[in-house]
C-alpha cells in the first residue's frame, strides 16, 4: 500500500526509489541475485546469465528503438562487432574491465555509421537499410578469418581478475550482473536528462523536435551510438559467456528476437526490456520443459521442439501486438495499481 | 572473364530478374496498398510451393489443379491474415506492423517446419528443364522460361489494375484511401484484395524457385534478399521494380561471375545501402513530402 506519499522535496522528487517499500523490494532483490548462484543449481545460474547478457542487449536497442524510435534490425550485428573485439583483446591478455568498455566503443563507432542512414530515412526505410547493414556485418564476421576465425569462429580465453578466474557459469555471473547492473542504472538516468529526453522528442515526432531545437543529427547518431555501445558490451560478455563464437551467433534471428524481446517488454521502458528479455529466455525454457513432458505419450515430440517454438515466438509477437501493444510492463503496472490502495477497495 | 562468359553472365542475370521482379511485385503491392513491407513475403512464397507440393505429389492432382489449389489455398491464408492479423494493428507505429509482419512469418516458418519437416523435397518439375543454346552461350532453361512466366503475371496483373473495376479502385484506395472511402470504394475489400494477390503473387514465385531448385523451409530466406529490388525500384512503384529486377539481377549475377557465390550474399544489401543513401524513394517510387 502506498500512502503519505507526497514528494515533499526535490531530493525525494528526483529519487529512483522513491518510497520505502520499493527501496525494500530492491534490496531483497538485489540479495536474491547475488546470492542466486548458490541456491539455483547451475542450469538455472545459466538461464540467469543468459536473460543478463540478452536484457544488456534488449535495453540498447531499447534506446534505439523504444525511446528514439529509429528501427534497427541489425542489433545482433552490433553485439557481433563488440564480441570479436573483446575476443580479439582477451587474446592480446587485456584485463575484461577494459576489454568490454572498448569493445562498447568499437560497436558504438559501427553503429554510428550503420546510423547515419538514418539522417536522410526513417521508419520502415530504415529497418531495410539496418537489415542491409545486419547482413553486411555477418559477411564480414565470415570472411575476415584473421580476425574472427572465418565460420569457425574464435575461441575467447576466460575473463580474469587477478588470479580469480572466471570459469563456470557461476563465475561469469557476477560479472554480467555487475554489467547490466550498471547499465541499467545508466540507462535508467539517461532518460532523465537532456539527451534521453530529446531522444523522446525525436521518436514523437522529429520534425517537431528539430523545430524545439534539438539537433536531430546528433541525437539520432547518439542514439545509434549508445544502443550499440550496450549490444557491444553485451557481445562481449556472450563471448565471455560461451567462450567460442562463430558468426552464426549474431544472424539475423537474433536482431529480431530483440526487437521481440522489447516488444513483449514494453517499448521505451527500462523495465520492459529487463521483463522483455526475462520472458523471450524462459519461456523456451518452459516450452522445452512441456514438450519433454509429452514424450511420456509421443515419443518423437522432441524433433517438434524447434518449430514448435518458432511458431510461440510467432505468436507471441503477433499477440502482445494486438492484444498488449505496450507489453508486459502495462500488465504489471496493472498489478501494482491493484495493489496501491490494496486492502481498501480502489 | 571473357567477354562471352560475360555475355553469358549477363543473359542469365537478366533472365532472372524476371523471378526478382515478381516477388518484388509482392512486396509492392502490400507496400501500396497497406503502406506495410510484408517481411513475411518468403513465407508466403514458400507455404504457396508447399501447397502445390502437396496437392501434385501428395494428392496425385495434375500439375495445374495442384497449381490452382495451391493458390485457392495461399489466398484463403492471406485472407484469414489480412482479418486477422492486419487489420487490427491499421494506423499503428511502423515497428509495430513491421514485427508483426516478422511475426506471422515466424509462425508460418514454424507450421510448415512442423507439419512438412525440415528436409530438402523434390518438387515436381515445371519449367522445362532442356537449356538453351545460343552458339556458346548457355541459358538454363528454368530461368530462361521462368523470366517470361514472371512477365506474364506482372502483365497481366499490370492490365488488370489497368482495366478493371476492381483494379481501379484497389489504385484508388492505395493512392489514397479516406477518399476513395468517401466516393463509396470498400477500402477493406481492397486491402483485403490486395493481401490476396500478394499472396498469389508469392505462391507463384515460390513454385518456381522450389522447383529450380528444391523446396525446403530455408526457401522463405530468398525474399529478404529481393528488398534490393523493392528499394531500387521504388517501393510503390511496379514499373520500378521490373527494371530493378532486371538490374539487380544482373548485378548479382555478374559478381558471381566475377567473385563467385559468395558474391550473391552481399550484392543485394550492398544495393541497398547505396540506394538508400543517394535516392531513398527508388528508381521511380514517389517521394513522401512530410508536415507537420
Amino acid at each position: 500500500m502506498r500512502i503519505g506519499d507526497f514528494r515533499a522535496s526535490y531530493a525525494h522528487d528526483e529519487a529512483l526509489l522513491a518510497t520505502p517499500v520499493q527501496r525494500s523490494w530492491m534490496i531483497g532483490f538485489v540479495l536474491l541475485v547475488l546470492v542466486f548462484p548458490w541456491i539455483g543449481g547451475s542450469y538455472l545460474t545459466y538461464l540467469a546469465c543468459l536473460t543478463g547478457i540478452h536484457l544488456i542487449a534488449a535495453m540498447g536497442l531499447n534506446i534505439v528503438t523504444g525511446y528514439a524510435g529509429q528501427i534497427s534490425l541489425g542489433h545482433a550485428a552490433f553485439m557481433g562487432v563488440g564480441c570479436y573485439t573483446v575476443a580479439a583483446l582477451a587474446r592480446m591478455e587485456i584485463p575484461f574491465y577494459l576489454a568490454l568498455p572498448v569493445g562498447g566503443l568499437i560497436s558504438a563507432l559501427v553503429g554510428i555509421v550503420v546510423g547515419i542512414p538514418s539522417l536522410r530515412i526513417k521508419g520502415l526505410y530504415l529497418a531495410v537499410a539496418t537489415l542491409a547493414a545486419q547482413f553486411i556485418l555477418i559477411f564480414v564476421f565470415r570472411e575476415w578469418d584473421s580476425v574472427t576465425g572465418g565460420v569457425r569462429g574464435v575461441n575467447v580465453p576466460p575473463a580474469q581478475l587477478g588470479t580469480w578466474i572466471f570459469n563456470t557459469e557461476g563465475e561469469i555471473y557476477y560479472v554480467i550482473m555487475a554489467c547490466a547492473f550498471i547499465l541499467l542504472l545508466g540507462a535508467r538516468n539517461l532518460f532523465r536528462t537532456y539527451i534521453g529526453r530529446s531522444f523522446i522528442a525525436i521518436r514523437d515526432k522529429d520534425i517537431s523536435a528539430e523545430v524545439l531545437g534539438i539537433d536531430l543529427f546528433r541525437g539520432k547518431l547518439l542514439a545509434f551510438a549508445l544502443g550499440s555501445f550496450y549490444a557491444g558490451v553485451a557481445g562481449g560478455l556472450m563471448g565471455y559467456f560461451y567462450r567460442a563464437i562463430t558468426p552464426e551467433h549474431f544472424t539475423l534471428t537474433l536482431s529480431v528476437f530483440y526487437l521481440a524481446a522489447i516488444i513483449v517488454g514494453g517499448l521505451g521502458t527500462v523495465l520492459g526490456a529487463i521483463l522483455g528479455a526475462a520472458f523471450m529466455v524462459l519461456v523456451p525454457e518452459a516450452l522445452r520443459g512441456v514438450v519433454s513432458l509429452v514424450t511420456v505419450w509421443a515419443p518423437n515430440a522432441m524433433a517438434l521442439l524447434s518449430p514448435v517454438r518458432e511458431m510461440v515466438f510467432g505468436a507471441l509477437i503477433i499477440g502482445f501486438l494486438i492484444f498488449e501493444p505496450h507489453g508486459l510492463v502495462e500488465m504489471w503496472r496493472r498489478v501494482r495499481r491493484f495493489f496501491h490502495l490494496w486492502p481498501f477497495k480502489t | 572473364m571473357d567477354w562471352i562468359s560475360f555475355i553469358e553472365f549477363s543473359l542469365i542475370g537478366l533472365f532472372s530478374g524476371g523471378l526478382l521482379a515478381l516477388v518484388a511485385l509482392g512486396f509492392v503491392l502490400v507496400y501500396k496498398g497497406t503502406r506495410a513491407i510484408n517481411f513475411a513475403m518468403g513465407e508466403f512464397m514458400m507455404l504457396g510451393a508447399y501447397l502445390v507440393y502437396t496437392g501434385h505429389t501428395w494428392m496425385g492432382l495434375p500439375l495445374w489443379l495442384a497449381v490452382l489449389l495451391g493458390l485457392l489455398g495461399i489466398s484463403l491464408i492471406a485472407l484469414g491474415v489480412e482479418r486477422l492479423v492486419l487489420r487490427p494493428l491499421a494506423g499503428q507505429p511502423v515497428v509495430s506492423v513491421l514485427m508483426v509482419t516478422i511475426g506471422l512469418g515466424a509462425l508460418m516458418h514454424g507450421a510448415v517446419d512442423a507439419i512438412w519437416g525440415g528436409r530438402n523435397l523434390e518438387m515436381p518439375q515445371i519449367l522445362p528443364r532442356k537449356p538453351l543454346l545460343w552458339g556458346d552461350i548457355l541459358i538454363p532453361g528454368p530461368i530462361f522460361w521462368s523470366f517470361w512466366v514472371a512477365l506474364a503475371v506482372i502483365a497481366a496483373l499490370s492490365l488488370y489494375f489497368r482495366f478493371s473495376r476492381t483494379g481501379i479502385a484497389m489504385r484508388a484506395a492505395a493512392s489514397d484511401p479516406i477518399t476513395a472511402y468517401a466516393l463509396g470504394i470498400d477500402v477493406r475489400r481492397t486491402q483485403q484484395l490486395t493481401w490476396v494477390f500478394a499472396g498469389c503473387v508469392g505462391a507463384v514465385a515460390g513454385t518456381i524457385v522450389a522447383s529450380i531448385s528444391s523446396l525446403s523451409p530455408a526457401l522463405s530466406a530468398t525474399a529478404l534478399g529481393v528488398l534490393a529490388v523493392v528499394i531500387l525500384g521504388g517501393l510503390d512503384s511496379v514499373l520500378g521494380v521490373i527494371i530493378a529486377g532486371l538490374v539487380v539481377g544482373w548485378l548479382e549475377s555478374i559478381a558471381v561471375g566475377y567473385f563467385g557465390g559468395k558474391a550473391r550474399d552481399l550484392v543485394p544489401y550492398l544495393v541497398v545501402l547505396a540506394i538508400l543513401m543517394i535516392r531513398p524513394y527508388g528508381l521511380l517510387g514517389t517521394r513522401d513530402i512530410e508536415r507537420l
